[in-house]
């Protein structure tokens, strides 16, 4: 089975949503709501654990990738 | 980038709930149309939307106003999407009811028959959300690899390889059901 005749198989199954969608209703209203209910900015501790983790995980890789080279394959397998 | 443009780019990024507003309702309906590509549910699409949108604003000093708003946003919204697929049991979600929703596709191949297409979408659904993701928007959609690659967050060659790990794992489940086509 070649990527074509999986692609045209894929999209028989699920078929492609046409154009530009729009949302039934405007979201503008349920957006406002939103704000007015949490008016504090979301997740910025979210993001600074997050830039925390991802400097923590680069660091990881790349002393695996300097002890283990061999792990490589593995790594961007899993990428 | 006009004046007027930047200038809302530059009161959002300050946090000016305003510029908000203006860019929700510049941008509402292209994020919508992106999820909607990734969740094929209008319902959770309109969600999703407004999560997106929730996130975005959180984000606002973060933002740069010279790489553009689209782009960001894009970023945001399939992150969003993402967690949703995550969140959801892939056996349960692709439901019959759920599949009779999705249209029927324009030029159907007769040799395909509809417990073929169901068999293939409910294999599709247990790819593995970031694969499902990557394969969605660009084999079913024919997004353009960079676009999907921004939207990730990663380079067009790992797209290109989960899409390659995705069709491998989709063909491997398809052929356990008998289904070679």
């Amino acid at each position: 089975m070649n990527k074509d005749r999986m692609k045209k198989l894929l999209q028989q199954a699920l078929p492609p949503v046409k154009g530009d969608s729009e949302p039934r209703r405007d979201l503008w209203p349920a957006m406002r709501r939103r704000l007015d209910a949490h008016p504090a900015a979301p997740a910025l501790n979210g993001w600074a654990f997050g830039v925390w983790f991802d400097g923590a995980l680069a660091a990881g890789l790349v002393a695996l990738i300097a002890f283990s080279p061999a792990s490589i394959p593995v790594i961007l397998f899993y990428l | 980038m006009q004046n007027g443009e930047s200038d809302v780019l530059n009161q959002f990024q300050q946090g000016n709930a305003a510029a908000f507003e203006t860019l929700f309702h510049q941008h509402q309906r292209a994020v919508y149309s992106w999820i909607l590509r990734i969740t094929r549910n209008p319902a959770a699409a309109e969600d999703l939307t407004i999560e997106a949108f929730w996130r975005i604003f959180g984000a606002h000093a973060r933002f740069d106003p010279a790489r553009g708003f689209e782009g960001w946003a894009r970023r945001i919204a399939t992150r969003a999407a993402l967690d949703w697929l995550r969140a959801r049991r892939t056996e349960n979600e692709l439901s019959t009811e759920m599949l009779a929703e999705v249209e029927a596709p324009v030029e159907a191949d007769p040799a395909v028959t509809a417990e073929i297409r169901l068999k293939t979408a409910m294999a599709f659904a247990r790819l593995p959300p970031k694969l499902r993701i990557a394969a969605t928007l660009a084999v079913i959609e024919e997004q353009p690899q960079k676009d999907v690659a921004a939207a990730l967050g990663i380079s067009v060659v790992a797209v290109k390889l989960r899409v390659f790990r995705a069709l491998r794992l989709l063909r491997k489940d398809l052929e356990k059901q008998g289904i070679t086509p």
